[in-house]
């Protein structure tokens, strides 16, 4: 029986008010990457000499990434289908989906790290590359803390089932792993497609 | 194996050299080591350790926490006004063949950490502070929207404040000036840690601020009691709403900024280097992105609160509500397209230049309108000179005098000849003193009540209004005089043949004044306390109050509210205390207190200190440490306890609620 | 009395359906092979190639926050739209106007 002089309490509307908050911090987020994309595309032809993104960069090792994390995004967003309807096997199937293409596009990124630093294009060579490893770096840091939350909350989906609380924390990390898709749309374009023209 | 862990990487960067200070530091450094010890010998003594943990360190009650934040930031506003003193004595007479007493490293040290201590530990902090005692209270809520994230950002908050005053005992601070430009606070030119004590310092409270302007955006937007609707918000709550929007877009910037000057230091990037294709300029163009909505963020509450403290004590209701709303979304709004006007001297073209110089001028004028409001809600109303009142008249004097020097910088051909100068120093201290400290002041005061229970000395109050009006014009003036005449800032010697010495001499003497008005408001307190059962607040309303926060009792209970109320209009309060309202008891669920916000924000300063000093055993563990409390938090299922209407009323009549 | 927002009951997070995720994801896939093929092929040069490319990763940012994020007029909580249109403004004016003054900064040096 909800008495309506104790609504706004703490207890009731919390699931909405975490979910706004959260999504406040993703802007926030958006917020920060658009400052490294800015010092990106200030610093994107400062070479000092060395070779150029269009020398660098493997577009089609690129759209593969892209095409991995867009999997694991939309894997996601199915499981997550799955969460009201408290079917617990089948969300637990798809987030497994999510997270190994989510480690898969995270090794690829470590992948074209190495790659470039074994040619000895470091992140110390010039503004470029700087800016180059910063942005996608911090990407890529976002990427493994998702999979890190993805573990913690699914082991707290076993451990409770779905829960209210747990509903709202997969929101949350649906939300955050379908941003860092939409991020990563423009780091495809800005930094792969248009810097390396 | 063992070779690999020599004995130099357990300590890092760190050995004796780090604790060699001059006479002046080592005092410095020796004082805030006794005082420390003394308190804690005072506290084990009065056997108030288990208080101090579970009623405050731990306690998520939003008012416990802003009240936390003021402490603070007041000790930090007493590091800065000494900073600021020794700068005063320096330069009255470092002047010819006399060098003053400090040596030009230190000096840097100074006025770097001056700046750094005003902006991020005393205006933040205190603005935060009043935010986090009043917010809730104002819109009739019984929390902020995320208590747990509340206390761990007051933790950060504190760790910063924390590496900076360890700066001064362990190694050295920043010389590069509060906003430390590359290159010179790039590896290169700065190799020791002081700009790492700065940067992590305040990427720290920086992160602190994001998530409280988060919190609250959510408590403002979710969490209003019924009727509320937002053209009904008090204005206080309108101005740090608008602030929050700047915190929440704002701060990232800098967040990123920082990032990429600890990469250049740390990891031998190439951001903002002077070689190898960095750029630095690019470091100025960012910074002052976050840095011109930075100063709106500490402004806009001050509004906030004269809007209060106005209409209460002129008797009337504020002039022009929708006016002034409008307003500060119009500031809100230009506040980030104005950002070039610090950098207008940095060789952009004429229509970069004109373009920002015109917005600048554009924002002063929805700043003039709500001086001319407050100034129509004083007319025809029963102004009461208050301590509060006293304020905020030394606001519009101060305040107005340089708003209208800043539009006058707009002009960019101007702002090349007084870049730099003492003209624009004086400027900002109008604005920074003028405008944010005496509204935290004036807010301060009129509040003080509902937070502690009594009021302040009316007499000492008005002793330290006055000494600080016209402490600040003595220091000040003579600023503006000599930035005309060509003195750049940050000068620890000059020329006799200048003349500029007798203009120095008079503004120390106004630093003595303000230091008199400081001792004032020490006394003011004292006293208070010694006579506060003469001048207990009964009511909960001392000053005929017209919003929600003055229909609780002083100090509020820990629930806030025994029933959250219902509004209808503007003034809720002023309408509720010609009509009581019923009072129907209700269960009541409150957060509990969690230690996971001190042991966080403990090792985000041991992970702090490991990176500054190299010594990355530290870092990892601290960093492993802060994810396993996140862990335990996550995990913890017992984060709330409920109290139910039997022992809400209970509280209620003990407190002889006047219902 | 006017409707009060606040004494509506809690509003459930939209999760959309899986109509909306498969058409994003086939449409997103799309995008991104023709924002691909664009990249490869010669066929555009220069302003128009960027423009292309911006407005094809615009429309799929449009695809992911309509059909994945479910990002709409008629979304819940109503401030999560407020917010990101005013990010939007943020993102521009920092990008943009960084990208305008760095480069204004050319402005006093000598012609190469």
């Amino acid at each position: 029986m909800t008495n309506t002089q104790s609504y706004p309490d703490t207890h009731h509307d919390v699931s909405s008010n975490t979910i706004l908050g959260f999504w406040i911090y993703l802007m926030t987020d958006c917020v920060m990457f658009a400052t490294f994309f800015a010092a990106y595309a200030v610093l994107h032809n400062n070479t000092f000499g060395g070779p150029s993104a269009k020398e660098l960069f493997d577009l089609r090792f690129a759209l593969g990434e892209s095409l991995v994390l867009l999997a694991s995004s939309f894997s996601c967003g199915v499981a997550m289908l799955y969460a009201p309807r408290q079917q617990t096997g089948k969300v637990l199937g798809w987030f497994a989906i999510t997270f190994i293409l989510g480690a898969l596009f995270f090794w690829m990124g470590l992948y074209d790290f190495s790659r470039l630093i074994a040619g000895g294009n470091t992140w110390q060579s010039n503004g470029f590359l700087s800016s180059y490893f910063t942005l996608i770096g911090v990407h890529g840091l976002h990427i493994l803390v998702g999979l890190m939350m993805m573990i913690v909350f699914i082991v707290q989906l076993i451990q409770r089932g779905l829960t209210g609380r747990v509903l709202r924390r997969l929101t949350c990390l649906r939300i955050y792993w379908h941003f860092l898709y939409l991020i990563w749309i423009f780091t495809f374009a800005i930094v792969y497609l248009i810097g390396a023209r | 194996m063992i070779a690999f862990i020599e004995y130099s990487d357990i300590f890092g960067k760190l050995d004796l050299n780090a604790f060699k200070h001059d006479a002046i530091e080592a005092s410095v450094g020796i004082s805030i080591i006794l005082i420390s010890i003394a308190l804690v010998f005072f506290l084990t003594y009065k056997k108030l350790w288990v208080w101090l943990w579970r009623d405050w360190l731990t306690s998520l009650d939003h008012k416990k926490i802003g009240v936390m934040y003021l402490i603070v930031s007041a000790a930090m506003l007493f590091k800065g006004f000494v900073d600021a003193a020794m700068m005063r004595a320096q330069q009255a007479f470092s002047v010819g063949d006399s060098f003053g007493y400090l040596g030009a490293p230190h000096f840097q040290q100074i006025f770097t950490a001056h700046g750094t201590t005003m902006i991020f530990f005393v205006a933040m902090g205190m603005v935060f502070g009043l935010i986090n005692i009043l917010l809730p209270l104002q819109i009739g809520a019984r929390d902020v929207a995320f208590p747990f994230l509340n206390n761990l950002s007051f933790w950060f908050f504190a760790v910063g404040a924390a590496l900076l005053i360890v700066s001064l005992m362990i190694g050295n601070y920043a010389g590069t000036g509060w906003v430390s430009y590359p290159p010179l606070s790039g590896i290169k030119y700065s190799p020791g840690v002081g700009v790492d004590y700065w940067l992590w310092g305040i990427q720290i409270a920086g992160v602190g601020t994001l998530l409280s302007g988060v919190n609250f955006l959510v408590t403002i937007f979710k969490m209003r009691c019924p009727g509320m609707t937002l053209m009904k918000m008090p204005l206080f709550v309108w101005s740090v709403l608008n602030s929050l929007v700047l915190i929440v877009f704002a701060f990232p910037i800098l967040t990123a900024t920082l990032a990429m000057l600890s990469l250049d230091r740390m990891m031998g990037m190439h951001f903002f280097t002077s070689d190898f294709g960095g750029y630095p300029m690019m470091y100025v163009n960012l910074i002052w992105a976050w840095g011109h909505p930075e100063v709106y963020i500490l402004v806009l509450p001050a509004f906030g609160i004269f809007s209060e403290v106005v209409a209460t004590f002129s008797g009337k209701k504020l002039f022009g509500y929708t006016s002034m709303v409008w307003a500060m979304v119009a500031i809100t709004f230009l506040s980030f397209i104005v950002w070039l006007h610090h950098f207008f001297t940095m060789g952009a073209g004429p229509k970069v230049n004109a373009f920002f110089g015109i917005m600048t001028m554009i924002i002063a004028v929805p700043t003039g309108v709500k001086v001319f409001n407050w100034l129509f809600t004083m007319f025809k109303g029963r102004v009461q000179f208050k301590t509060p009142m006293l304020w905020f008249l030394g606001f519009v004097i101060i305040f107005t005098i340089g708003g209208m020097d800043g539009v006058l910088m707009a002009i960019a051909p101007v702002d090349f000849q007084v870049h730099n100068s003492l003209f624009l120093v004086a400027h900002f201290h109008s604005m920074v003193i003028g405008g944010v400290l005496f509204g935290i002041l004036a807010g301060f005061t009129y509040w003080f009540p509902k937070i502690f229970g009594f009021k302040l000395n009316e007499k000492y109050g008005g002793y330290a209004a006055f000494c600080w009006i016209f402490g600040f014009l003595f220091a000040f003036i003579p600023l503006y005089i000599l930035g005309l005449m060509g003195a750049t800032r940050r000068l620890n010697h000059y020329e006799a043949a200048t003349g500029w010495q007798p203009l120095f001499i008079v503004a120390a003497i106004g630093v003595c004044i303000i230091a008199v008005g400081v001792f004032f408001q020490i006394v003011q307190l004292i006293v208070s306390i010694k006579e506060k059962d003469q001048n207990m607040d009964t009511t909960g309303d001392p000053w005929n109050g017209r919003t929600l926060e003055w229909s609780t009792t002083s100090p509020a209970p820990f629930y806030n509210f025994a029933t959250i109320p219902e509004v209808s209009e503007r003034d809720p309060f002023w309408t509720m205390k010609h009509h009581k309202q019923e009072a129907k008891y209700v269960e009541i669920h409150m957060p509990k207190n969690s230690p996971h916000g001190v042991f966080i924000g403990a090792l985000s300063f041991t992970f702090s200190f490991g990176l500054i000093w190299n010594m990355w055993w530290l870092a990892i563990v601290s960093l492993i440490g802060m994810i396993v409390c996140l862990m335990i938090r996550l995990f913890d299922r017992d984060t709330e306890y409920a109290i139910s209407p039997q022992e809400v009323e209970k509280f209620e009549l003990a407190n002889k609620h006047l219902n | 009395m006017s409707h009060d927002p606040l004494m509506d009951p809690p509003q459930p997070v939209e999760y959309g359906n899986f109509k909306s995720y498969a058409i994003g994801f086939v449409a997103s896939i799309a995008l991104t092979l023709a924002m691909y093929y664009l990249a490869i092929e010669p066929m555009l040069e220069g302003l128009a190639y960027d423009l292309a490319i911006a407005a094809l990763s615009i429309a799929q940012a449009f695809v992911q926050l309509i059909l994945f994020l479910n990002l709409t007029r008629e979304a819940k909580p109503r401030w999560n739209l407020t917010i990101f249109l005013f990010m939007i403004m943020v993102v521009v004016i920092i990008v943009f106007g960084s990208v305008w003054i760095m480069n204004n900064l050319n402005y006093n040096l000598m012609p190469e």
